[in-house]
């Protein structure tokens, strides 16, 4: 078990050293003159990687596979999504109700 | 009371139940946060003019705190890889790291803090200023929550080492899951708050 962990370590000191330099990423990025569409998605897609990352390796995620730990987060993942999905749904006319 | 499956799997989980716990908290946790980014949009696209956060808010000082969080999330993970390495000290030393590092990030949102009140940016003064305060306050609650829980295991808690070491070892674990949540928190609420 104990050389299990120390494999382990090489991994965890990338891991930190990829989360930091996605950091640099994302302030340099902000730096650039993009489109408020095109900076928030960079920004976003930084932000989700350096969490799979923090999720999966950090907490063990990728390795986790009790499904009573799986299908919780799977509907918090869900829930998250639509909580999300509905804040922006309700800025747009699409679902308007005429007549 | 004795309770059960703090260190062996119980067999109707596959997992201990302190880690079943601690992931279902964390589950409760995304959604209340959820709920603050979501309001936080509705907020913004609502509003008529909403200020350059990069003008408003140092941005130098949040990339700083950002480093030292990821840096408290690795020595984190250290501390718990080090008890399963039998290497006691070096958990000490790193724990205690993870602790310093939390307190150095709190310092510094004080500084950012006393910097706004300073110049009367309350919470009252503007939405933004609403959002800004009150989401990364209750991050800070998180960090605090965690330096007391970590300091608990740096101090008296470790004691259990000696009586009982797969169970001190899963309460790290535990204690590591939450303190990466909070770390996962600010890699959004940093973007999000201070770039976009």
């Amino acid at each position: 078990m104990a050389e299990d962990v120390q494999k382990h370590i090489r991994t965890y000191l990338l891991v930190f050293a990829s989360l930091l330099v996605l950091t640099g990423v994302t302030v340099a990025v902000a730096q650039f003159h993009l489109a408020e569409v095109e900076r928030i998605a960079v920004a976003m897609v930084v932000a989700v990687i350096k969490s799979t990352l923090v999720a999966g390796i950090f907490m063990h995620l990728f390795k986790e596979h009790s499904r009573h730990i799986r299908v919780p987060l799977a509907l918090t993942a869900a829930f998250f999504t639509v909580l999300l999905g509905l804040s922006i749904v309700a800025r747009t006319d699409s679902f308007r109700i005429t007549g | 009371m004795q309770i059960p499956y703090t260190t062996e799997n119980n067999p109707e989980t596959g997992i201990y139940n302190a880690k079943l716990g601690i992931w279902l908290f964390l589950a409760s946790e995304v959604l209340l946060f959820g709920g603050l980014f979501s309001s936080y949009i509705l907020l913004r696209v609502g509003a008529l003019e909403w200020p350059h956060a990069a003008e408003e808010l140092n941005v130098p000082l949040a990339t700083i705190n950002t480093a030292i969080l990821i840096g408290s999330s690795m020595t984190m993970v250290m501390a718990w890889a080090s008890l399963k390495m039998d290497r006691f000290s070096a958990f000490k030393v790193y724990l205690g790291a993870t602790i310093l590092l939390a307190v150095a990030f709190l310092v510094i949102k004080g500084f950012e803090y006393g910097d706004k009140f300073a110049h009367g940016h309350y919470p009252s003064y503007s939405t933004f200023y609403a959002t800004y305060f009150v989401m990364t306050g209750l991050h800070a609650l998180h960090i605090i929550i965690g330096v007391v829980v970590n300091a608990y295991f740096w101090g008296p808690g470790a004691a259990m080492w000696k009586t009982d070491r797969e169970r001190f070892i899963n309460r790290i674990e535990v204690a590591g899951l939450y303190w990466h949540f909070v770390d996962i928190v600010w890699i959004f609420l940093f973007p999000t708050l201070y770039l976009l």
